[in-house]
């Protein structure tokens, strides 16, 4: 046992260290790419110190992090919010689902970037276009995994609150919620990290505060130790927030166990 | 009248352009407090005339009147007991029976509630598994949270679906005995269908047994009612007395004889059998037949 988890951290080291040569070697012969050192002594003030604000973009990057998650939880929360009633909905009525499925299939590929000019002209305001841009990009999954949940229901199920004579309301609260609640939760992890790939976007396009802003505005700085800083912290907070999502969706995953 | 009147009932089901009819010309009475069993080899339709007298499907012709009204769906006082038990996963026992407690009786306070549903998990032995879920349950228990589900409403019709098809043999023989005495000391008569692959079962359990068989030649031929058998023997039943009863005997051997005849009709496929034999006179020798395996059946595709 004690072995496997020494390999279990080695493995995954040896792969970080041969990435951060490979990006060694290759900043010798790029001569705008900042070497690992370059950018660990470059950035380190933002990660040593990452509460302190300095100026408006100027931030630690835990602070710079903080408001892009934030940003990315209302949005995505926005998008759940409409996200699951409708996918819900799709998934109740074939009739709703044959006349949305077509809009859907369409608006699901649109890029951020072509969104966020809209949500500007409709909102005129940086904040709201960015939120709206979050919404209407990651609501995709949670639309479709909460429809195809429904659908997934056994007909057991559907029998038992046919003999038991349950009320709609009854049959949606103790059947289809719980029936569909691991498929939910697989719709929302989706839909954070396309909301987290979003924020990025939006946020250069919107000169916002916060790791994307940041990113733009170091780009513009040329200061590219920064850029990579950025991205590196962007990988990372979307690996975690994807991690913490697998948990829940393993908690639940009880939900899912068809006894029959 | 009878309390339940199954009424020249014909079903066909749809795959693609194809049509193949599963049930015709069912006809079958049923009197207030009988316990009824339909007997018939896998595949027969059988499952697909309980959900019909149940309310879960509609009939293509033909109707189906319970207490003088003609039933369009599931009724209040009707509980039904399937063999894959049907219960919700991700409730505890106790409150799988509540639920079901909850819709009969909305206007009961949730102690009530509660109460009745704590009452029947103990009447099936469940007192001390009240809040574990399915998952954690053997087969019979679930199917015994099935049962007390059912009785937990006060049902008036109750319908049972293979209810022991999935149990092992001891788990099985208990579980008969228990729904006998669940049925013996119901608070008010119950009518039961049951439909069962198991003529020993049928003559544990019910008043009346109905053999169902393909009522053509054709391969795939769609089912009927035969003539059914009155059981007049005492209860309590056991297992054991009625591998020796005499008149057990005679019910098994008529069962069965009408259940076998199908069958060979079938095998020999005769051109020109007479399409609506189903009500046999012919008794074949057939004591000794404790448990009837079908696995030869070649009257399904």
């Amino acid at each position: 046992m004690r072995i496997k988890g020494a390999i279990g951290i080695l493995l995954p080291a040896t792969g970080i260290v041969m990435a951060a040569i490979v990006w060694a070697i290759t900043s010798q012969y790029v001569p705008d790419l900042p070497s690992p050192i370059k950018t660990w002594q470059e950035s380190k003030i933002y990660l040593l110190q990452p509460l302190e604000k300095r100026g408006e973009m100027d931030q630690g990057i835990a602070l710079l992090a903080y408001y892009s998650l934030f940003r990315v939880g209302k949005g995505f929360l926005l998008g759940a919010l409409i996200g699951t009633p409708l996918g819900l909905l799709l998934g109740l009525s074939r009739t709703l689902h044959r006349m949305f499925d077509p809009i859907i299939q369409v608006m699901r590929p649109i890029s951020p970037l072509a969104w966020l000019p809209l949500g500007l002209v409709l909102f005129r305001k940086s904040e709201p276009a960015a939120l709206f841009a979050i919404a209407v990009c990651s609501m995709w999954p949670t639309v479709i995994n909460a429809a195809a949940g429904v659908k997934a229901i056994p007909q057991d199920y559907w029998n038992v609150a046919k003999v038991l004579r349950l009320s709609r309301l009854t049959t949606f609260r103790k059947i289809v919620l719980p029936a569909t609640l691991p498929y939910l939760f697989t719709g929302y992890r989706l839909s954070l990290g396309i909301a987290w790939l979003v924020i990025v976007a939006s946020e250069m396009l919107t000169g916002t505060p916060g790791v994307g802003g940041f990113l733009w505005q170091e780009y513009n700085s040329l200061i590219y130790a920064h850029i990579l800083l950025a991205i590196l912290t962007i990988g990372v907070v979307g690996f975690v927030l994807d991690r913490l999502m697998g948990l829940a969706e393993t908690k639940l995953a009880f939900a899912s166990r068809v006894t029959t | 009248m009878a309390f339940i009147d199954i009424r020249d009932v014909f079903k066909a089901f749809r795959t693609g352009a194809q049509s193949r009819a599963v049930l015709e010309r069912v006809t079958l009475s049923v009197e207030q407090g009988e316990f009824v069993s339909i007997v018939g080899m896998m595949g027969c339709g059988k499952s697909t005339l309980l959900k019909i007298v149940a309310g879960l499907m509609r009939p293509d012709a033909g109707e189906v009147v319970v207490d003088g009204r003609p039933v369009t769906g599931v009724r209040s006082s009707a509980a039904i007991v399937f063999q894959n038990y049907s219960l919700l996963p991700w409730f505890s026992a106790l409150e799988n029976v509540r639920l079901a407690v909850g819709a009969a009786f909305p206007d009961w306070t949730r102690g009530d509630q509660l109460a009745q549903a704590r009452r029947h998990l103990e009447a099936v032995g469940l007192g001390a598994a009240l809040t574990r879920r399915p998952g954690q349950l053997s087969g019979g228990m679930r199917q015994r949270v099935a049962i007390a589900r059912a009785f937990a409403i006060e049902p008036q019709l109750l319908f049972l679906d293979e209810p022991f098809g999935a149990l092992d043999a001891l788990t099985r023989e208990a579980l008969q005995q228990e729904l006998a005495r669940l049925c013996s000391v119901a608070e008010r008569p119950v009518t039961t269908v049951m439909i069962t692959n198991s003529v020993e079962e049928a003559l544990l359990l019910s008043d009346r047994i109905v053999p169902m068989m393909p009522c053509g030649d054709a391969v795939g031929a769609a089912s009927t009612l035969g003539a059914s058998v009155d059981v007049a023997l005492p209860r309590p039943r056991s297992a054991g007395d009625l591998m020796h009863d005499e008149q057990a005997a005679r019910v098994r051997g008529h069962v069965v004889a009408s259940l076998s005849e199908s069958l060979q009709r079938s095998h020999r496929r005769r051109p020109s059998a007479d399409a609506s034999s189903s009500a046999s006179e012919t008794r074949l020798p057939v004591v000794g037949t404790r448990e009837l395996t079908y696995t030869h059946a070649v009257s399904e595709p």
